[in-house]
Order: C-alpha cells, then sequence, then structure tokens
C-alpha cells in the first residue's frame, strides 16, 4: 500500500491522478481465521486494528453485512468528549479521545479530528450541582474539563441564547479537549489499516448462525458459507441482540431509533460543539457549513433506521429556544440509525456464555467518541481472553451482580 | 402494511381512541415474568434486564398517557413499524385472535415464548 503523503498528492497531480489505489481490497472469505470480528462499523475495525497492531494477531475476517461504516459509525453526530462523572467510563472515553489526537498519523487516513471544544450547558440548579460535581471527578481522573460562567459561555459561544426564558444558562462544563471528527473517514481509515495488515474486510456477507463445539465457537455460517474461527468477536450495535441470539444468550439490551439531521450550509457561526441536555439537544457545525443537530431517542423497539416526526419536532424546539439565529433555517437531511440501549447506559465488553466467544456493544447513543478506546480494550479482550484494566468494568454480568456503571444518571440523559 | 411515512397509530382498547404516538407513551417488552424474593440471582436478572428485543413481532406495553391514562399491550414489528393489534394488559399471554393475525401476516414466525 502506497502511504499518503503530501508528495504523494504531488506525485498524482503530475499524473493525472492514476496511481491511486483502491484504499482496502475485498477478498473472498478464506475457511478459517484466527478471529473473525462480525460487523465492520468503527467499532469492530478498531477492534480488529487493534489486535493486528498491538497483539500481533492479523489473520483476522471483520464481516459485514452491508458496507463498511454504514451503520451507526455514518449516522452520528460526530462528537468527541470524555467528561463522564463514573471512573470506569471517563477511563475508556479518555483513552479513545487521546487516541484520537494522533488516529490520523497512526493511521495514515485524516480523520479531521477537530478539537473544537465541547460544551454542555447547566439550565437547572440540579444540572449545576451534576455538573460541578464532573468536573470535580474529571479532575481526579485527570480528564482535563471546568465548570465555566455564562459569560464565559457567551464568549465561547456567541449565538447561544444565555437569558433564556425558561432554561437561562447558568453555567457550563467544557471540555476544551473534546471536539468532531469525520466519522465515515474513521471507518475509512480503520479498514485500509486493517487490509494493509492482511486481514481481510468482507462486506455484504450476512452471519447468519453461530456454529459452536463443546461449548466453543468454531465459526460462522454467513451469505456466503461457513467460516471457521478460534475466536468471534460480535460488535453489530443495533443488531447485538440477534447475534446474541444466533449465538444461545440473551443480552441486558434493547433496540431503538436515534435520529439526527442537518441544516442548510450557512457561514460559519459556532466553532465549538454545544449540548443542551436540559432542553435536550446538540448542535455543532460542520465544514461544510451545515448545523449537525441530534436529540433523544425515539421511546420504542424499532430496527427500521427511521424515527418519528414528533421528536425532530423536539428536538429542534429545544435547539431554537438555545440558539434564536436557527430558527429561520431550512433542514436538508436526517436520518436515523439503530442504537443498542443497555439497563445502566454503559457498554459492554465482555465474555459471553459461550466460549471464545467476545462481545461489545450498548454503546448506545455515544458511540463513535468512543471508537478507538472501544476497540483498544476489545482487542486486548480477545488476545488474552480475560479483559484488561479498560474493559474490567464493562462485563455483561454487572446486571446480575448490581455492579451498575450508571451514567444516565449522571447525565440526566442518556448518551 | 404500513409504510415508513405514516406515524404510529394505536388503537386503546380501553377507551377506543385510535391514539398516534405524541398521546402515548412507550413501556418496553410485555408479558414478563416477575421474580422478586426468593428467586434464584439468574430469574431476577433475566426479569429486571434480559430482553427479547426482536427484529420482528414484538409484545410490548404502551400507555394512553394523553387518554384515558390506562396501561395496554400492542402486538407489533420493530422491522416494519406493522401493527397486528392492541389488547388489554390484564392477560397473561397474547390473545388467539392477535395471534392468529401475526400468523396470517408472518408464515415464518416462531411464535409467542
Amino acid at each position: 500500500m502506497k502511504r499518503y503523503s503530501v508528495f504523494a498528492i504531488a506525485r498524482e497531480a503530475l499524473r493525472h491522478h492514476t496511481g491511486w489505489e483502491r484504499a482496502w481490497k475485498s477478498p473472498e472469505p478464506k475457511k478459517e481465521y484466527d478471529a473473525i470480528i462480525v460487523g465492520a462499523g468503527g467499532h469492530g475495525l478498531a477492534t480488529a486494528y487493534y489486535l493486528g497492531k498491538n497483539h500481533g494477531i492479523r489473520n483476522v475476517a471483520i464481516i459485514e453485512k452491508g458496507w463498511l461504516g454504514g451503520g451507526n459509525t455514518g449516522r452520528n453526530t460526530t462528537i468527541i468528549r470524555s467528561n463522564y462523572l463514573q471512573d470506569s467510563s471517563a477511563a475508556i472515553y479518555e483513552k479513545s479521545r487521546s487516541l484520537y489526537e494522533t488516529l490520523s498519523q497512526d493511521l495514515n487516513y485524516n480523520v479531521m479530528f477537530s478539537p473544537r471544544g465541547v460544551m454542555m450547558l447547566a439550565q437547572t440548579h440540579h444540572e449545576v450541582r451534576g455538573y460541578l460535581r464532573t468536573a470535580h471527578a474529571n479532575a481526579l481522573q485527570g480528564v482535563q474539563t471546568e465548570f465555566i460562567t455564562p459569560q464565559r459561555v457567551k464568549e465561547l459561544c456567541p449565538i447561544l441564547n444565555i437569558d433564556g426564558p425558561r432554561y437561562p444558562v447558568l453555567g457550563a462544563l467544557w471540555q476544551a479537549r473534546g471536539g468532531t471528527g469525520r466519522h465515515d473517514a474513521v471507518a475509512w481509515g480503520y479498514a485500509r489499516a486493517c487490509s494493509e495488515m492482511g486481514m481481510d474486510v468482507i462486506q455484504q456477507c450476512e452471519v447468519k448462525g453461530v456454529r459452536s463445539e463443546n461449548g466453543k465457537v468454531t465459526g460462522v455460517e454467513t451469505s456466503k458459507g461457513f467460516i471457521g474461527c478460534r475466536k468471534l468477536g460480535i460488535v453489530v450495535a443495533g443488531h447485538s441482540g440477534q447475534l446474541a441470539e444466533m449465538a444461545g444468550f440473551r443480552l441486558p439490551v434493547e433496540a431503538v431509533a436515534l435520529q439526527a439531521l442537518v441544516s442548510e450550509p450557512i457561514k460559519p457561526c459556532m466553532d465549538i460543539v454545544v449540548m443542551a441536555n436540559t432542553v435536550h439537544g446538540y448542535m455543532s457545525q460542520s465544514d461544510k457549513g451545515e448545523m449537525v443537530i441530534g436529540g433523544g431517542t425515539d421511546g420504542f423497539n424499532n430496527y427500521t433506521q427511521r424515527g418519528s416526526f414528533h421528536h425532530i419536532e423536539e428536538t429542534l424546539r429545544a435547539l431554537i429556544e438555545t440558539f434564536p439565529i436557527i430558527s429561520r433555517l431550512k433542514m436538508l437531511r436526517q436520518w436515523g440509525g439503530i442504537v443498542d440501549m443497555t439497563g445502566d447506559r454503559s457498554p459492554i465488553i465482555s465474555k459471553t456464555p459461550l466460549g471464545n466467544c467476545f462481545i461489545n456493544c450498548g454503546w448506545g447513543t455515544g458511540g463513535f467518541k468512543a471508537i478507538p478506546g472501544s476497540g483498544w480494550a476489545m482487542a486486548e479482550l480477545m488476545a488474552k481472553g480475560e479483559p484488561g484494566p479498560l474493559a474490567a468494568e464493562f462485563d455483561m454480568w454487572r446486571f446480575k451482580e448490581g455492579r451498575f456503571i450508571d451514567e444516565s444518571v449522571a447525565a440526566g440523559v442518556a448518551h | 402494511m404500513e409504510t415508513g411515512c405514516n406515524m404510529l397509530l394505536l388503537e386503546c382498547p380501553y377507551c377506543g381512541v385510535k391514539a398516534e404516538e405524541t398521546e402515548l407513551s412507550p413501556g418496553y417488552e410485555a408479558h414478563l415474568k416477575r421474580f422478586g424474593p426468593g428467586s434464584t440471582d439468574e430469574e431476577f436478572e433475566a426479569y429486571m434486564f434480559a430482553r427479547k428485543n426482536p427484529k420482528g413481532v414484538h409484545f410490548e406495553r404502551w400507555r394512553h398517557t394523553y387518554g384515558c391514562g390506562k396501561w395496554f399491550l400492542a402486538a407489533r414489528c420493530t422491522a416494519t413499524l406493522e401493527v397486528f393489534g392492541t389488547y388489554p394488559a390484564q392477560v397473561g399471554e397474547p390473545p388467539a385472535d392477535i395471534i392468529e393475525k401475526i400468523k396470517a401476516r408472518r408464515p415464518d414466525w416462531k411464535g409467542y415464548k
């Protein structure tokens, strides 16, 4: 594989761009692999990448039902932050955020990480207390955040209405090192790096069953036939329940739709990410000028990748209150993704009742930010058979044992 | 079959109102077998957390929040949003006529378990 560089661009410019090669190969599946990852989204590809990079396991296939990064990886609002309350969450999300900082260099692929700052508004006294607590917790965890005044909020984001009649801004939790990234590029960059290591990224290949012998996984039945493996990683977000059923166990997960939308492009008007969790909407501006908008999930089990109109309406109502200047913006596109929500709103990176079968799911509405850290922790779990420090608390048996990592109570909203 | 452009409409089996989604609150999986003191950890965990979460026929709870306020149950397809029917909550299992309706629409449906 040729490296991308300024010299490569110059060389190709001189020969009419005839020398670029495919970023990743599209091979037919082999009979057997050391490890198979089901799901070529960000988390699955990152898992494969760190299996190869950190643990030297390169005889790996990543199997994808649709196309690469076509699920939630391509459907999110690209926010990257690590300002969580609980220690185990802060550790894995901060690992992830720090990996994003150098991901472009690491992958030799521009993921356009933009550490522009993430601001979470406090609009009730309860929220002020909550975010002060989070800021103190973050200080102990080594995550750089601070609680800022309404005046500072206004300086950082002049288009914000801090004197709203219902919910005036009382302060904010500010993570200057948070930001956004280019979601598709994260999937593409990891896929290219995996392919370069000799791994097989197999798209349009649906897993239809999990085969096992004596309580240990032996391979997967797919639309391209049986493929054997010594270890299996299930990293399929919204469809985790289906894969778990094939593997013979049940998860504390429900699949619901989460919608997002973008406006028509306008001139640069905000250079940070703002989340308003009391009224429940969040917004940033893409490099193309579109306002990228997200809100809460739809409330019922849903696999259709589309949601209900009134949820969009609620989100926009919240954001118009927060940013009055967007009230006459036209919305261009709207879409939905299927998110896997766990009982405590924290992810699962875990061994399973089936031997040599591992699962990484439950990232719910906040998976994009976690891609590098999640892949790092899942790769360690798959390579060693036991979780490392990042994944240790996120096992699926925590629900039985009452060891919740309760971020839903910590934030008051899903994330 | 309902198409994607429609809002979700459920008929409240108590007051008969064909309510759209903004009038209702979802309550997730129905017919859970309840366990409490004296049960095993596995049973209690299954009741509290483990969910069928099917891609297809799903039996679920809804509340007619901005109507009569009563909880009722619905059979719905999570893959197409098709509604097979609604019924009162005071039953242990889905009624036979709903099951028949689902079987007619989904011949490969594995059945309620």
